[in-house]
């Protein structure tokens, strides 16, 4: 029944490897809550994420300690704010229930302060982006995402160039704190419904009332098996990867399925995404530089990470009943050891990753740029981030930190999952006459696909 | 779901007399069978894998028992419930 060093290999992985599953996130939608009256709609949504996510820490604790792997957070995601928001003035009022809500049932983040504007904003949108500052900067769970563009609907430059300046304020906002409110907000091409990750976590409307999702981690177990194929070809490297990534994903499929049945909700997916933190060992960067790769961001990255991000969703792919979300290899500088290390020393810059970004999920994802860098560049960089998924059919993301008073060559220093990261450089030329124009960019051609 | 009452308890540490009697006797103490074992010792190092039954124990306070007694006698005793192990590595 049981081979000894099958068990041994586990144990090996869970200590030494970092195998652990990031998170268990139960969707919830508050589509029961909408009405009118501000605070009364404040007071719907605490109760109903209260009552709902009431045991969810709870039941996470106890898979952790039944079955001995670690589960590091556990989340809340909403249905998009905006979506609720349509008959009050001001959606603040939702974010500090949110926040507290969070606090109330003890999880980790909880996200769903978004809008989907790819294709147009309505005035609740316009209203829940602007107020994303003052939101992120007045709460510390809450995480905000916007949708700005699609595969189907093009991109809306109005809303990349607003988002560009939401950003910019929130930098300034919470300049005291290394403009840490960036890390919590996102801007998305071609966003998922049922991504349990964080900072882009929403429950779409697509979903059901309630709904818990997996996602794994375990670049650490994946930088340890390529160890043992040293010099071999790349036939061998994947192979390697797809039996590893099923294993890691296995222990989600059967945190997912416990969570489900403990907490009587349905099982939405599990997503394969390689989650890195800032520990020594679970670095993405680490897997890519054992491929051959004296530094991640070296010629030759893109070409790694491609066969990472494909090995893993193969591997994956089988060992859960439903694969969702992101799916594929994260590439956050901030939360990343080699990643940190690589833009550091000059390995890793902005354009290198922006090129990775178009075969692996998600994108450019908690890179500190000066402080001084302008909204208009902001937008530039979410727009081309934006038209990679646009164009390429995947979902793309921004989370950028334009870090207050830095400058290239300093540091912010976040701590915990967020890590810190070096400075990286801009362009210095400005986009300022291209984000004016606003209005929108057309789908692609083969957005028509019916 | 297979196996649902099984649980694999893992040790590791430097080998000394009675580690094997001790944990036995907590699995004893508190209801639970044991349906298999491995043990080997490398370099002086104790390393055992039992495979036991906790349909009739109460899963938290063996575990607490366990890890009690790791921490006296100064090795790593684990207990984690089979699945993880299962799902891990049978398709």
């Amino acid at each position: 029944m049981f081979q000894t060093h099958e068990i041994w290999d586990t144990l090996r992985m869970i200590d030494q490897e970092k195998l652990d599953v990031r998170t268990i996130t139960m969707g919830i939608s508050l589509f029961n809550c909408v009405c009118d009256d501000e605070k009364m709609l404040a007071q719907r949504v605490y109760d109903r994420i209260t009552r709902q996510a009431e045991n969810l820490v709870k039941v996470g604790r106890e898979i952790e300690r039944d079955f001995g792997v670690p589960i590091v957070n556990k989340r809340v995601s909403v249905t998009p704010i905006s979506l609720i928001t349509g008959a009050v003035q001001n959606p603040v009022a939702v974010a500090r229930a949110l926040d507290k809500a969070a606090k109330t049932v003890g999880v980790d983040f909880i996200g769903g302060y978004s809008a989907l504007v790819q294709k147009g904003m309505t005035a609740a949108d316009e209203r829940l982006i602007r107020s994303i500052p003052e939101a992120l900067s007045e709460t510390d769970v809450m995480c905000s995402s916007i949708n700005v563009g699609s595969t189907r609907a093009g991109i809306n430059m109005d809303a990349v160039k607003l988002c560009g300046e939401m950003v910019k304020d929130l930098s300034i906002r919470t300049g005291d704190r290394d403009s840490l409110g960036c890390a919590k907000l996102v801007v998305f091409c071609n966003a998922v419904e049922d991504n349990p990750f964080m900072a882009g976590a929403f429950h779409g409307p697509g979903e059901g009332d309630c709904a818990v999702s997996v996602g794994v981690s375990g670049p650490g177990v994946v930088k340890r098996a390529l160890e043992n194929v040293k010099g071999q070809r790349f036939d061998e490297v994947a192979e390697t990867i797809k039996r590893t990534a099923f294993r890691i994903t296995r222990v989600g499929q059967l945190v997912a399925r416990e969570a489900s049945a403990r907490l009587n909700v349905p099982f939405g997916i599990v997503d394969l995404s390689l989650a890195p933190t800032p520990a020594i060992g679970d670095s993405v960067a680490h897997i890519l530089e054992e491929m051959g790769l004296e530094r991640c961001g070296t010629h030759g990255t893109t070409a790694a990470l491609a066969l990472l991000n494909d090995a893993v969703k193969k591997g994956g792919v089988m060992a859960s009943s439903h694969v969702g979300g992101l799916s594929g290899a994260f590439i956050p500088v901030s939360e990343d050891i080699g990643m940190i290390e690589a833009a550091a020393n000059g390995a890793l810059t902005l354009d290198k990753l922006e090129a990775m970004t178009c075969v692996c999920s998600v994108g450019l994802d908690m890179i500190a740029v000066p402080g001084d860098t302008s909204a208009a560049t902001i937008s530039a960089i979410i727009a081309d981030e934006a038209a990679i998924g646009m164009v390429n059919n995947k979902t793309t993301a921004v989370r950028l930190i334009p870090a207050y008073g830095k400058k290239v060559g300093d540091e912010v220093e976040f701590g915990g999952l967020l890590g810190r990261a070096p400075i990286i450089d801009v362009h210095p030329f400005s986009s300022e006459l291209f984000i004016e124009r606003g209005g929108r960019i057309p789908a692609p051609l083969h957005s028509l696909r019916n | 779901m297979a196996n649902v009452s099984k649980a694999v308890v893992s040790v590791l540490g430097v080998d000394r007399r009675g580690i094997i009697a001790k944990v036995s006797h907590v699995l004893f103490e508190r209801g639970s069978n044991i349906l298999d074992i491995s043990q080997t010792i490398l370099g002086g190092y104790f390393n055992m894998i039992m495979i036991v039954d906790i349909a009739d124990c109460d899963f938290s306070l063996l575990m607490e028992d366990l890890q009690d007694l790791g921490r006296a006698i100064g090795v790593q005793i684990r207990i984690q419930k089979s699945e993880i192990f299962e799902t891990m590595h049978q398709i």
